[in-house]
Formats: C-alpha cells, structure tokens, sequence
C-alpha cells in the first residue's frame, strides 16, 4: 500500500470506530462532548479519507478547456426569443378594455387576500397609551409584597408592579429613594415623589428594554441594552445615549398605612415612540 | 449501487444520457475560494438535518408550567413551555445538547461563510455581467440567513431572546402609521403578546428556510448553468473554461469538504458551548442580561442602534421615532445598495461587456477601495455592537469608547479606503508585480571569455502582462 492509501484506509477505519463508539456512548446514556469529539471523527475521517482519494489517488488530470456554452447568443437567436415572447404580451394588449379589467381582477384579488393579515392579532387600539397603574394602585415588588415607606434604603432600587399585575411589560416600574433634598422634580412633579421615593418607568423610551441598572453615586439609570443613561433626580431625563425622551414617571403618594400607592398612571406613553404617541389616545 | 446497468436504465426512460454525459463531464475552474460557497452550502444541509431533530421536541407555547427537570438551578421558577422544552432537549433528550450546539454553530459558520463568498466575489469582480443574478440571489440568501438566525435564537423564549424581541417589537412601532398596527398584530396584542411563539417558529422552520432552498437552488444553478469565472492564465480565453471534469475528482473533494465541515461543525456542537439558555434563565419582560449581545451576523445592527444619537423629530405631526433611522432606514438603504452594486458599476464605469475573468482587486482600485471602505465601516459597527463588553475589557468608560467608535466610523472608512486605493492603484500600475519570479534568462559565455544575457521571457509571462493591463 502506497502512502496515501494507508492515509485513506485508516482515515475510514477511524470514521468506522468513532461511529460504533457513537453507538457505545449512546447506549450508555450519551456524554456531550464525546459525542461531539467521535462526531468529528467519523465524519472528518470519512472526509479526510474523500479528499486524500481525490488528490492523491485519482489520476492527475490535466486542466481541460471547454468553451461556456452560454457564450452571449447570436443576435438573430436573441430577437427571435425577443418576438416570441412580445408577440403574445402584443396578443394581450390588443384587447385594451379586457387587459385592463384582467389588472384591476388580479389587483382586487391582491387586496382582498391582505385583509386576513387584520385576523393575526388585535389592532392596537389605546393601549400603547396605558398600563395598568390606576389612581391608587398600590405598588409590589416582584414576589407580590406591598412596598413600603421602610421598604428601600437611600440609594437603593426595586422592581414594583400594580398590585395584581406583578410582572406586567408595560406597567413595570423602578422605585428609587434617595436624599430628598437632590430631587429637581418639575413643580408639578415634586408632590409624587415622598420622602424621596421616586419612581418611573422600566421600559427604556429608546428600544424597550428592562432598565436594569442603577448607578446609585451618580443617582443614574442606565440601559443593560445600548447604554441609554437617564438622571433619577431630575424627572429622568436623558443625559447620554441613544434614547430621546425622558422616562414617564409615576407619581405616588403614602396611604395611610404607609404603603405606597399611585396618583395614576404615567406621566406619558411608555417605551419607545411611535408615530402618533404626542396625539394622545385615540 | 451505481451499475452500467442502472445509468441505461435512466436513460431508456428519461432519455437523459447527453445530459448525464455532459454536466458529469462539464469542467470547473478550481481556486481555493471558491470552497467558501460550498462551505455555506454544507453548513445549511447540517442546519436542516440538526434542526428537524429540534423541531420534533420544541413547544411553541408561551403558556406557564413550573419547571421540574434535572437543572437544579431553575426547579420550582415558572417558565414557558417553549424554555421547558428547550431544557428538556438540552438536559434530558440524548444526543439533544449536541444536536442543539452543533444548529447553533451551524447557523454561525453558514453567515460566516456566505460573507466570506461575497467578499471574494466582490473584490474579484466577479459579480459582473453575466453573474448579476447570481449576486442578487446571494444578497437574498444573506437576507433571509439573518431572518433564520434572528427568529432562530427567539424561540427558546430565554431572558436573552426575549430582550432581542422586545426591541424588534420597538424597532417595528417605530415605523410612521402602521407600526403599532403591525407589531400588536404580528404579536398578537400588547408586547410580549400572546401569539408570537408560533408565528415565529412557522417562520424558522418553514417560510424562510424554504426561501434560502429556493434562493440556493437558483444560485447553484446558475453557477452550474455559467460556472465560475476563472482568473487570467496562458490559454485562458474570457469564452472557455480551464479546469477539472465534475466527475469523479471535483465531486469527491467537494463531498470530502462537506464531510470535513460536518465534522468541525459538530465538534463545535459538542465542545464548544453556545446559547447557554438555562444559564440566562426563562424570560421575564422586567429583567435584562447585562451584557446583552445579539449573534455576531446581527452585530453590526446592534451597533448601529448604539450608536446612532438620539434623534426624534417630527414632520406634519408624526412622531418619527428614534429607532427608524438606524433600525430601519439605514439598514435598508445598505442592503440596497448592495443589491444594486453591479448595476451601479456598469452604469459608473460604462463596463456592460461579458466578464469570464475574475478580477484581481489591484484591477480595480476604486471598487477595491469602496469595498474597504464598507468592510472597516462594518468592523467598526460590528465592535460598537459589542461596546460594553470591550470598553470593559479595555478598562475604559463605555461612553470614551462610544465617542472613539463614532469618529472611527467617519475616519475608518475613508482611511482604509483611500490607502487601499492607494495601493491598489500602484500595484496595477507596475508592469510587474514586485514579487513575481525573476524572468528566466539565458547567459552564453562568449569567445572572449565575457557573458551576454540573450532575452527570453518565460513562457506565459506575456499573458501575465496582459492579465495585469486595466
């Protein structure tokens, strides 16, 4: 046996080996990463095998020329393939009136085979418009427990939820305490935000993800996703990164037995915009 | 088994023996990169083998159960019936992992190498008429490759895909008057809505691999019908082909190279592990992994939307959302660019003649320097779409880096391409490329006891010569 046959042969025999080792590793139960090791070998073997064959074994064929047999068509060839072709399109124009209506069937048939589209799901409606924080609402953290005045420490953060909707996408909101006196709420905000519990929206106004982190010295929020980067003091503008708008605050209040409650929904829309989200709901 | 016998039967009834006779004998050129669109072709036969085993045990269902498996990290935490069923395949069915890694890498290797095909055919020119179709096919396939992927690594409904839906869901909101409309049906209400699984699993199993079928098909066979353009070499004409007969050699390499990427493939699959889904936990839409990276094909988008500045603006009334432009706009304007490439290269260079010779990029300066150019504005892309996880690695501040990565996609661009064109440019002008073999050259000592040198080039150096003229 030549080199390259003994190459060959044993590249099969490894590939016959690794498969019944496949059969064996199976059988006993299966191990990843021996599967995926034997995998490689039987079929790598039976590659290697193929292309050691083809190069080492087969005759060395000597470069052949053919001519491409799409070389660019004789003219006459082309023009008559042209008129075929125009001769009927020609045959369907003549009939100007029933071309035309032949359009307007095929057009109407198009338009009338979208309308299914409008059963895959409801239209929108209102809801981009609305959560589910209602006046009064008391807030919960991820394990359904109301919150608290004592519930947070200065500069730390939670997940709330209207209670009965723990784990709502639009509704979920981050409550943040800190020191009272560095809140720079608008005038008309400052009333929502009790012993510098201050809370806003989850949802980043820039492409919808959950805003997970808080970088409690900076009193900053920032996106996990494209690092949008937003100031709690200040009512949560954007002070870097791509989102453009600040995020809707929820304005709450402390009932009477020191839960936290809303004063009702968002200040704004949450997430990110859509085109008619400055018009209201509809 | 392949007898005499059986190639008379065919053809006493298909009446195929020309046929038969003339594509097994039909030659192709052979260049090493021309295996990248074979290796595309292999990874996408694995993906369809590994993926019907997924499909026979995924759960398209958002519906809740409490996990009871063998992964002790999650028993007892609700999670969907589509990431139970992932877990189930992951930890429970065997051979499941290694099937599950090895589509995963598949789906990798397969953009990896389309990328790498279009690339060589972009820089050698090969896309020039007769072969528009054939680019515009290709462009198809890389299209529908990021719509598997992207739909692909949706459906195990992990904390990871459910981020990258909740920004399609944005993305889709933010085109003018109908993106709510859109997103709330396709969605099925309300995002995380309630009908998204099957849709999307009716799209990765079916719609768009029956699309990447019918466009590989088509691109296959019109490579078979036109087969590829070869480079400039002695006896080599732009209306022949030089090259070696399909049958039996360049069918058994070709064979043993899908063989070989099957085996790589599911070493990767069983070695290397990818998509740890019971590691990001089951989707909850309150919670985010920090960092969150997209597949590496879809990076460039992810990089473009981070670093794109928060422009909103409206016009007559209508929000335009900040994610439209960078998600939607641009992206498009790209892939139409591309698609329209050798178009707008025959109109520019008024080149509409019939190209058989590929092309060195040195032919070509100014394609070569755009195609840098676009090649360093997609590297910078592609990094800023993995900024966190780099600046944190380079320990510097994610917003240094942003600001570095910005200038760099305006300065990058034009420096690669210019000094590739540069370059280019230079070397086509040379008569000879300053690394070729020295001409052959013969010396007689003459009667005097002196030498003289008696010119004569090598043989093909005249074809080289004319391999190398603009």
């Amino acid at each position: 046996m030549s080199r390259p046959d003994r190459v060959v042969a044993g590249s099969f025999v490894v590939a016959i080996l690794a498969a019944f080792g496949l059969f064996f590793v199976y059988l006993r139960g299966g191990q990843t990463q021996l599967e995926g090791a034997l995998l490689f070998l039987t079929l790598g073997g039976i590659g290697v095998g193929l292309l050691v064959w083809a190069k080492r074994l087969m005759p060395q064929i000597v470069d052949e020329t053919q001519s491409r047999h799409h070389a660019p068509v004789a003219e006459q060839e082309q023009q008559e393939a042209a008129e075929t072709v125009m001769g009927g399109v020609d045959e369907l124009k003549r009939r100007t009136f029933l071309s035309r209506l032949l359009v307007g069937a095929a057009g109407a048939l198009g338009l009338a085979a979208l309308f299914p589209i409008r059963s895959l799901g409801q239209v929108p409606g209102d809801t981009p418009f609305f959560t589910k924080w209602k006046r009064g609402s008391r807030l919960v953290d991820v394990g359904g427990n109301v919150v608290t005045t004592d519930t947070l420490n200065v500069d730390s953060f939670t997940t709330v939820f209207p209670e009965g909707s723990v784990g709502s996408a639009d509704s979920q909101a981050v409550l943040i305490k800190v020191e009272p006196d560095l809140l720079q709420l608008p005038a008309d905000r400052a009333e929502g935000a009790p012993e510098g519990l201050v809370c806003y929206s989850k949802v980043c106004t820039h492409a919808g993800c959950p805003l997970g982190l808080y970088l409690a010295a900076d009193h900053e929020l920032r996106c996990p996703c494209h690092q949008s980067t937003f100031n709690v003091l200040n009512g949560a503008k954007p002070v870097y990164g791509p989102a453009p708008r600040p995020l809707p605050q929820l304005l709450i209040e402390v009932d009477d037995d020191g839960s936290l409650v809303a004063k009702g929904d968002f200040t704004e829309p949450v997430g990110p915009a859509f085109w008619n989200i400055t018009d209201g709901p509809p | 088994m392949i007898s005499k016998r059986l190639v008379e039967g065919v053809d006493d009834r298909l009446d195929a023996s020309s046929f038969i006779a003339r594509n097994l004998k039909k030659v192709f050129p052979d260049h090493w990169s021309f295996m990248l669109g074979e290796l595309a072709l292999y990874s996408f036969i694995l993906l369809i083998l590994t993926g019907t085993f997924l499909a026979m045990f995924y759960v398209a269902s958002p519906d809740q159960i409490t996990y009871r498996g063998p992964y002790e990290p999650l028993q007892g935490r609700s999670v969907s019936l589509a990431y139970n069923s992932v877990l189930h395949l992951t930890f429970e069915v065997r051979a499941g992992l290694v099937m599950r890694q090895t589509h995963h890498w598949s789906a990798l290797v397969f953009m990896a190498a389309i990328v790498a095909h279009m690339l060589r055919v972009f820089f050698t020119g090969a896309f020039r008429k007769p072969r528009e179709m054939s680019w515009l096919l290709g462009v198809g396939l890389v299209v529908s490759g990021i719509g598997a992927g992207f739909t692909g690594y949706s459906l195990p409904d992990d904390l990871l895909s459910g981020v990258g839906l909740r920004i399609a869901y944005s993305i889709a909101q933010s085109i003018p008057f109908v993106g709510n409309w859109l997103a709330s049906v396709f969605f099925g209400g309300e995002f995380p809505g309630t009908a998204l699984l099957p849709r999307l699993l009716a799209l990765h199993i079916f719609i768009i691999p029956l699309a990447i079928l019918g466009l590989m098909s088509a691109h296959l066979a019109i490579v078979w019908h036109q087969t590829h353009t070869q480079f400039k070499g002695p006896d080599r004409t732009n209306e022949t082909v030089t090259g070696t007969p399909v049958w039996p050699k360049f069918a058994l390499k070709s064979v043993g190279l899908g063989f070989v990427t099957f085996g790589v493939l599911t070493l990767l699959g069983g070695l290397f592990q990818i998509n740890p889904v019971w590691f990001y936990g089951p989707y909850v839409p309150y919670s985010g992994p920090s960092p969150s990276q997209p597949d590496w094909y879809a990076g460039w988008l992810e990089g473009l939307l981070r670093l794109w500045p928060n422009w909103e603006f409206t016009i007559f009334g209508v929000t335009i959302g900040e994610l439209f432009l960078p998600a939607i706009v641009v992206p498009g304007i790209m892939f139409t660019l591309l698609a329209a490439w050798p178009f707008l290269e025959a109109r520019f260079s008024g080149d509409r003649g019939w190209h058989n010779f590929a092309q060195k990029p040195r032919e070509a300066p100014l394609r070569s320097g755009l195609g840098a150019a676009a090649v360093a504005l997609m590297v910078v892309l592609f990094l800023a779409g993995s900024n966190d996880v780099l600046a944190k690695y380079l320990q510097i501040e994610v917003d240094t880096f942003n600001t570095v990565l910005r200038w760099s996609a305006f300065v990058l661009p034009v420096a690669a391409g210019v000094a590739t064109f540069l370059v280019c440019r230079d070397l086509r002008d040379r008569p000879r490329s300053p690394i070729a073999r020295p001409e052959a050259m013969t010396v007689r000592r003459t009667t005097a006891g002196g030498f003289e040198e008696l010119h004569e080039p090598r043989a093909g150096a005249a074809a080289d010569d004319e391999a190398r003229a603009p």
